[in-house]
């Protein structure tokens, strides 16, 4: 076979077999787009529907009979309070039990049965959770249906995430890193604080802002727990609710928040109602692009002085 | 093998620093320290030699209780004891951090904390609770001078330790080590990341190190062993084939394998 017709064979290969190169980048781009164009839509036509119905007032009012008056006042700062209990309760235990997962825990069937568990915890459906909160923290404990319970519930259906992301985080560790503070004569506690803490403090971030965009959508378990759809005043602030007033009065307090503002409203039949709804849907989603904004520019921040 | 006491140590009339008796190691089922035996002379070198999986660096680790981070490692028999305390490293009662507190450790690749420069060092000063400001300073410019390291980098103690060279960063480790004041320090083949300038410039600190400290040296590279150790042990299969005079080691070897190893037949 001489040159000319090798070359040709050879070059006739490559070109039958770059058309599945082609084929699949084709299919890449459509089964992003799926996603991707799909968000994109649903996002724009609650934009242009919603966003006009943006104001100073959609933000300080109250809820009303009618649709002109009416704002998202209480569903915000529901939606506010509720989130940082939830932050408050589920970051200390979630990076807790993961240190002591990843850290302490002896390597044995019990931890390996916990494990499972735990990633199985992040499967259950959210209105379980409800049902469980609504029994333990509503009634047993008496909290109420109140923006404790809410916060609570959702730290327990966030806990999972946060246990995995700080366990992946503390596994990004180089082992060297881990060998050496012990080496120096460390403590286990000496090493997570001096170490293990502040070198995976970007990816426990990461993972506690990605679970509490989660919790902020959520509205199964939380009219589960009793949250009501018509209110017309905002949590006591400190001290200023019913003698004896303390700092923490608002936590026991009724309350909404957005997810069911915009459930309630959708569910009216007057089209105005409907553009609340939009603006309140558009609202939502920006918080939680904020928060992921912020999850991308912490982490940033915390991992620019750490190299290997 | 026979063993010199502390007391009939013999050569050159050097004192021993520890000896390890009849050490029987497992990594779960597998039996990877089959009674080793050895004498550690005080401010000394001692280089740890043989072919890869013969157990040179599981012994290393066994000085600072490396193992004990992780499950199913097993101390089955014998002991390290040092001296002059006669402490056995090994024995159940004994806590790994008083260990670690005694005995550091350089390792293979340089394994700087992200943190600065100064902390690096001072990190195993903190842990043993110093807080005092000057004191803390004292100590680390020291460490950094020990290590041949504090002409490059006093004016740059704020900055990561991960923005130096290799070399640098494996100096930084043993000002690290070094600061702390140990008996012995521990080398897991530390110049095997590094640059023939940067591993001469190491090599030519562990000669000067060993005026204050202990130094036991695993390294894979036998020509290190002959120029910086004073006495050699090599190793095959989990068991101590060989331990000399590094001289005596590299030109007349008592053992066939030895011989063998150290003239490249095998290995």
């Amino acid at each position: 076979m001489d040159i000319e017709q090798k070359l040709e064979n050879i070059r006739g290969i490559i070109v039958r077999a770059k058309r599945w190169d082609l084929f699949f980048t084709l299919l890449g781009i459509l089964s992003l787009m799926v996603g991707v164009l799909t968000f994109t839509i649903l996002f724009v036509d609650m934009a242009i529907e919603g966003v006009p119905r943006l104001s100073m007032d959609f933000f300080t009012s109250f809820p009303s009979r009618r649709a002109a008056n009416a704002g998202i006042l209480s569903a915000w700062v529901g939606t506010v309070l509720v989130m940082l209990l939830t932050a408050l309760a589920a970051v200390p235990l979630g990076v807790a039990a993961g240190v002591y997962l990843e850290e302490y825990a002896p390597k044995n069937w019990i931890t390996d049965i916990i494990e499972i568990n735990i990633s199985n915890l992040a499967g259950i459906p959210s209105i379980v959770y409800g049902l469980l909160a609504l029994g333990l923290f509503v009634y047993y404990f008496g909290f109420g249906q109140s923006i404790l319970s809410a916060g609570l519930t959702l730290a327990l259906l966030i806990l999972p995430v946060i246990i995995v992301a700080t366990r992946e985080a503390i596994r990004s560790i180089p082992q060297a890193i881990h060998e050496g503070s012990y080496a120096c004569g460390a403590t286990t506690w000496q090493t997570v604080r001096d170490h293990i803490l502040p070198y995976s403090s970007a990816g426990i971030l990461t993972g506690v802002i990605l679970g509490m965009a989660r919790a902020i959508g959520e509205t199964a378990p939380i009219i589960t727990i009793g949250a009501l759809t018509f209110i017309a005043f905002l949590p006591p602030a400190p001290f200023t609710g019913e003698p004896p007033a303390g700092l923490f009065d608002w936590i026991f307090a009724p309350f909404t928040v957005m997810p069911i503002q915009m459930f309630n409203w959708t569910s009216r039949p007057e089209a105005a109602f409907t553009v609340n709804a939009a603006a309140a849907g558009f609202v939502l989603v920006f918080m939680t692009l904020a928060m992921n904004g912020l999850a991308i520019y912490l982490r940033y921040r915390l991992r620019k002085n750490i190299k290997w | 093998m026979q063993i010199p006491t502390r007391y009939e140590a013999g050569v050159e009339g050097n004192v021993l620093k520890a000896n390890v008796s009849d050490l029987d190691f497992y990594y779960g089922a597998f039996h990877a320290l089959k009674r080793v035996s050895m004498p550690i002379h005080d401010r000394k070198v001692t280089a740890l030699i043989g072919p890869s999986g013969c157990g040179k660096s599981t012994l290393l680790r066994c000085f600072n209780r490396m193992h004990d981070l992780y499950p199913g490692n097993r101390y089955a028999g014998g002991g390290i004891v040092l001296y002059p305390d006669n402490t056995n490293l090994l024995a159940p009662g004994v806590d790994p951090i008083e260990v670690r507190m005694r005995i550091s450790m350089v390792f293979q690749k340089p394994n700087p904390f992200p943190k600065s420069i100064y902390e690096n060092v001072a990190y195993s000063l903190r842990v043993r609770g110093m807080r005092n400001k000057s004191e803390l300073d004292d100590r680390v410019e020291s460490a950094l001078k020990g290590a041949a390291l504090w002409n490059e980098v006093s004016n740059r103690l704020k900055e990561l330790g991960a923005n130096l060279s290799g070399g640098q960063q494996q100096r930084l480790c043993i000002a690290r080590a070094l600061a702390s004041d140990p008996e012995i320090i521990l080398f897991d083949e530390p110049t095997s990341a590094l640059d023939p300038i940067a591993t001469a410039s190491i090599e030519e600190l562990i000669i000067e190190l060993k005026e204050k400290v202990t130094i036991l040296i695993v390294t894979h590279n036998m020509q290190q062993a002959a120029r910086i150790s004073d006495y050699t042990a090599y190793m095959y299969l989990g068991e101590m084939i060989e331990f000399g005079v590094t001289d005596q080691i590299f030109i007349k070897p008592q053992k066939k394998a030895t011989e063998d190893y150290i003239t490249g037949r095998f290995g």
